[in-house]
């Protein structure tokens, strides 16, 4: 099955492919081509380092995007036991782009949220490749007054390219229901603990995407604004998307710097796809290290410390 | 008169059409043209109208100290946070230096920041009362911007004020990264610790209201306003339109829109607006009206009624 390939693995790409033409030669066992197998091995080892070790942010912004990177869905799969899905907001419908269900991870039960991307074509159109409706904020809303109520933390798996952008989530107030699940979640009685596992784009993944620990995978990325968007209206070219990704500072090191999130979880060379195990072993640890934390709590502490640290996040003067 | 000069005649006559676009930020005294109804009007005529056109009504996009003005009880507006403005925590510079942006902001409007805060009365009733400005980078929300919301929630809290919040806004502000989409969490956090309190909240939308802004504190207010014709959504129009490759429908997003849809209140036109808040205020804020707080409360019989 052919692989998907990023823009800038497309060096990397060419060579493996190379190295399969040698191999078959090889196999068909007219020409003896050992050396130069093992040969193009170890140039293929070293630019997989040197591509993969400094990614620059808009290669993790294709590296968040990969097709093939888990999702919301694989996290549940790995990570939890016992899961009990809940649909619908009830009050208009089930928007599948948002998971809601009652789930034991890391030994505790909790209520898991996620934004759910597909994993093929017809998945995603269910899904509408992750970006919620209102319908789907509100539900995600619903599970989160549930959890308050049965004293269940919160665990939100974040991987969305923002809120849906159409005639219907307008009709049926997209803004309002962000709002909303934004109070809900500032005030929330009970740990929220997000993770940051592919795209976190802007209002659509806020809505379900904060809380008093936010954990970012190495490649994942937040922001104010998808890079294509913001490059179509400073320069009126998409295209300049690469550059823009950099000035957003919307990676998870950005974000740990700027004092938004807590924890880096590492991903294998080339991007969690390579080694799917490696990231679930260390976005459970992370999350089972903060609901230790945070589940012996007082919780009118938390939700004060939630507060307080929502309040002090921002840069300004006031003035001379 | 030569063919030339005639020409010259109307060149002088399409800049003065065309300059007119810009109505507002023009100085008192100059004709300009409405864009609604293309009737020529006077500068200093609009603005006695609260910047509403007298032939059409349509509601030009008003400056936060005009909308203040209008709003408070005369002569008691009193500012806060009037300091408060922006840095530039990202250095950003991609199409055009961020700073280049604020400082060209601050000179065109004389503002420090795209939100004015202060004490007011407002039919009697001391309120915290806000504007946004558009003219102000868009009145886009970035640190300073949340952070001066997020104080007059806390203000109001404090004193036990109710909030009035004018808004008009492009959006979260993209110069500043995600230190602007968390103000959408912060001030969102602040409006419901303010609501947890029983603090009367009055949103008045006006033109344009935008992505992040939309979708935080705005619209968590006890009642939500907006002015005629006014545009206000989560995304805007443009985008939907490349996205869903169809032309949207007539009205789309305007006030009405969403008065039809249920998300908000009441349309009031501009010289109704101190009059159609200061009547919620009559009723929400039993809390600084010893009588209004008898008259509204629901008086129980002695005997205990009839239920």
């Amino acid at each position: 099955m052919a692989r998907f390939v990023m823009e800038f693995e497309r060096p990397l790409a060419d060579l493996e492919t190379k190295l399969e033409d040698l191999r078959e030669l090889d196999r068909a066992g007219d020409l003896k081509l050992g050396d130069a197998i093992a040969e193009l091995e170890a140039e293929i080892e070293q630019l997989r380092v040197t591509l993969y070790q400094a990614l620059s942010p808009w290669e993790r912004v294709q590296v968040s995007r990969h097709p093939d990177r888990p999702k919301t869905q694989d996290y549940v799969e790995a990570l939890c036991t016992d899961v009990f899905e809940l649909h619908g907001d009830r009050a208009y419908g089930d928007d599948e782009a948002i998971f809601a269900g009652l789930a034991t991870i890391a030994g505790r039960r909790a209520m898991i949220l996620g934004h759910r991307k597909g994993k093929n074509t017809k998945e995603n159109i269910r899904r509408n490749f992750g970006s919620p409706h209102p319908e789907g904020l509100r539900k995600a809303r619903r599970a989160m007054l549930m959890a308050e109520k049965f004293e269940l933390p919160v665990v939100s798996f974040i991987d969305t390219q923002g809120a849906h952008p159409g005639i219907e989530a307008e009709e049926r107030g997209q803004g309002w229901a962000i709002a909303e699940n934004l109070a809900t979640l500032a005030a929330l009685r009970v740990p929220v603990i997000a993770v940051g596992i592919g795209e976190g784009g802007s209002g659509g993944a806020l809505a379900i995407g904060f809380g008093d620990r936010l954990i970012m995978l190495e490649n994942a990325y937040y922001s104010v604004i998808s890079p294509e968007a913001c490059a179509s209206i400073l320069y009126k070219d998409a295209s300049r998307a690469p550059e823009i990704s950099a000035c957003l500072q919307m990676t998870a090191e950005d974000l740990v710097r700027l004092g938004i999130a807590d924890e880096i979880v590492p991903e294998p060379l080339g991007g969690a796809h390579r080694d799917p195990e490696m990231v679930f072993t260390g976005v459970n640890r992370a999350v089972s290290s903060a609901l230790d934390a945070l589940c012996g709590q007082e919780i009118g502490q938390v939700v004060d410390r939630r507060f307080e640290r929502l309040s002090s996040i921002g840069v300004f003067t006031e003035g001379e | 008169m030569p063919i030339s000069d005639w020409f010259k005649a109307r060149e002088v006559r399409r800049y003065t059409v065309a300059s007119s676009d810009k109505t507002v930020e023009l100085p008192d005294g100059v004709w300009l043209k409405c864009p609604s109804c293309k009737h020529t009007l006077y500068q200093g005529a609009l603005t006695d109208n609260l910047l509403v056109c007298p032939h059409c009504g349509h509601h030009f996009d008003m400056p936060a100290p005009d909308r203040v003005l209008a709003l408070a009880d005369e002569g008691s507006f009193t500012e806060t946070d009037a300091g408060l403005s922006s840095l530039d925590p990202l250095r950003f510079s991609a199409a055009k230096p961020y700073t280049t942006s604020l400082a060209s902001a601050k000179e065109k409007t004389g503002l420090v920041e795209a939100v004015v805060t202060g004490r007011a009365l407002l039919g009697g009733h001391p309120v915290v009362l806000g504007a946004m400005d558009f003219r102000f980078i868009g009145a886009s929300m970035g640190s300073a911007v949340g952070e001066k919301i997020a104080r007059a929630f806390a203000l109001a809290q404090a004193e036990d004020r109710a909030i009035v919040l004018a808004v008009a806004s492009g959006g979260a502000r993209m110069q500043e990264g995600m230190l602007s989409l968390m103000q959408m969490a912060k001030t969102a956090a602040a409006a419901e610790r303010l609501a947890r309190a029983g603090v009367p909240y009055v949103s008045i939308l006006t033109n344009p209201t935008y992505g992040g802004v939309t979708a935080s504190f705005p619209v968590l207010a006890d009642v939500i306003l907006a002015e005629p014709g006014a545009l206000v959504g989560f995304t805007g129009p443009r985008v939907i339109e490349q996205t869903i490759h169809q032309s949207l429908p007539k009205g789309f997003q305007t006030a009405e829109f969403l008065l039809e849809h249920g998300m908000i209140d009441a349309v009031v036109p501009r010289p109704q607006l101190r009059d159609a808040v200061a009547r919620t205020l009559d009723y929400l804020c039993v809390r600084d009206v010893p009588d209004a707080a008898a008259g509204a409360a629901c008086s129980v019989p002695a005997n205990g009624g009839e239920a």
